[in-house]
């Protein structure tokens, strides 16, 4: 479902990612480690096709990014710790707004749908402003499943969240796995993690340095398998 | 999640359309109900024009004269102002990435900047043009003059929201807007002064088409330098 060969990306004199090589089955929900400066975000901004790699291949869905973008993007949704939401719209009219941008029919029964999806079915008239983190996270949450995305991206989604949002947004990540999507996360929650991968990788100046299934993990816990990716 | 959700029928140039449509619709609803950047750029074109009248003690022939400089100086400074905000608006809450992850050609997301920016810029300048019209004891009501607006702010807004989508992924985006938009704004400036003064004071148009002229080319130019170079300005 997704492929990545050797690749690099550079910011000016400063190379973030070096020929890494990334490979992910449709159905894996695999979780990203690593400290932080590890080339993260950058990583997962390159598969969103938010920036442009150095050198290297990347295919997405079947699609080769750059020149399938389009396509890529049709098959992507993302999440990151900014809602990526508008302030003076409502939680409804966001979803319509996206869903637009998505070209779907039948929104409004899909945007009653996402809202039901993410509880914010009786807030779906009151303007995003208003809302707590927690609530902006869901409707973004939303936002990334409304086109129903092939594969899910989510970039720290837990970033400020409370106890009770963190325990929704569990539940919405439990419900996007058990439909089979694909899901590459990065986190720094790794008992949340432990939890929820499939599969978990480690990376560390700029490659994959290590990585495990939930079933070779084993007896042994991701803290320890962790340490000793940063420590090789 | 149960509904299958249903994508229109696969035509490029629908999908950009609705895509150009949805950003501008976007835009006017949220500017509608905060009012942060029309009133922001209205009270500033209110005051420059005011300050001017303060400042210029005119005659009625001299003031013929300036009256398109004036004009054009307020809407070149208050139009800076809302396409600053428009792009910082996208970009606080990580709202240009969610533009840039639909899929559709990116330079629908240039063009429904582009329709929402110069609707702001009007609806300014039809506020505007009655108050400078009594303060100043000028009559402005000239269907010359109307045209000759219409295309220096298409004109502007073209260059301005190719510029400020650059200058909003800068630190200093707040200064460094003018600063990118003022020296490459002077074509459309210069004819628009030009053109709007030649109305003003009834010059015959074979006198005014050469610079008619150039706001169109100047506005045609910049729509497809625009159009070819958005993907590249928004993409790291």
């Amino acid at each position: 479902m997704i492929e990545v060969r050797k690749l690099l990306k550079r910011f000016g004199p400063k190379t973030v990612l070096r020929a890494l090589d990334f490979h992910v089955e449709p159905g894996e929900f695999v979780v990203l480690l690593g400290p932080n400066g590890a080339g993260k975000t950058t990583f997962l901004r390159i598969l969103a096709s938010l920036s442009r790699p150095s050198l290297g291949q990347v295919s997405i869905a079947g699609h080769a990014l750059p020149e399938q973008a389009a396509e890529v993007r049709r098959a992507l949704g993302v999440v990151s710790h900014l809602p990526l939401l508008y302030g003076d719209l409502t939680a409804e009219e966001n979803l319509q707004f996206y869903g637009r941008m998505y070209d779907l029919q039948n929104l409004d029964s899909r945007v009653t749908e996402v809202l039901q999806l993410v509880g914010l079915e009786n807030r779906r008239r009151d303007l995003v402003r208003t809302f707590s983190r927690g609530m902006q996270q869901r409707l973004a949450i939303g936002r990334a499943v409304l086109h129903d995305p092939e594969v899910m991206l989510f970039d720290e989604p837990y970033t400020g969240l409370d106890q009770d949002a963190s325990a929704m947004l569990d539940e919405v990540l439990r419900n996007v796995a058990a439909r089979g999507r694909t899901v590459v996360m990065t986190s720094h929650d790794l008992a949340r993690a432990e939890e929820l991968g499939s599969r978990f990788d480690v990376l560390s100046r700029g490659v994959i340095a290590a990585s495990c299934s939930q079933k070779e993990l084993g007896a042994s816990n991701l803290l320890s398998f962790y340490k000793q990716a940063l420590a090789a | 999640m149960s509904t299958t959700v249903v994508r229109n029928k696969p035509s490029a140039f629908g999908s950009f359309l609705r895509a150009v449509g949805a950003i501008a619709w976007k835009d006017l609803a949220a500017e509608l109900r905060s009012r942060e950047l029309l009133s922001a750029m209205l009270v500033f074109a209110l005051l420059v024009i005011l300050i001017f009248n303060f400042a210029l003690e005119l005659d009625v022939k001299t003031r013929a004269t300036i009256t398109s400089g004036v004009l054009w100086v307020t809407f070149a400074f208050a139009g800076t102002l809302g396409l600053n905000r428009s792009m910082a608006v996208e970009k606080d809450r990580g709202c240009l990435d969610g533009l840039l992850l639909a899929p559709v050609d990116r330079s629908a997301i240039y063009f429904g900047k582009v329709i929402s920016n110069l609707a702001f810029m009007l609806i300014v300048e039809a506020i505007v043009l009655p108050v400078y019209s009594i303060l100043y004891n000028t009559n402005l009501f000239s269907l010359g003059l109307v045209g000759v607006i219409l295309l220096g702010s298409i004109g502007y807004v073209a260059v301005g929201t190719l510029l400020s989508s650059m200058a909003v992924q800068t630190r200093t985006r707040d200064v460094m807007l003018p600063i990118l938009l003022f020296p490459v704004v002077v074509p459309v400036l210069v004819a628009a002064v030009k053109a709007s003064s030649g109305f003003l004071q009834s010059i015959p148009i074979s006198e005014i088409l050469p610079w008619l002229n150039l706001l169109v080319v100047y506005d045609i130019i910049f729509i497809a330098v625009a159009f070819m170079t958005f993907d590249y300005v928004v993409e790291e």
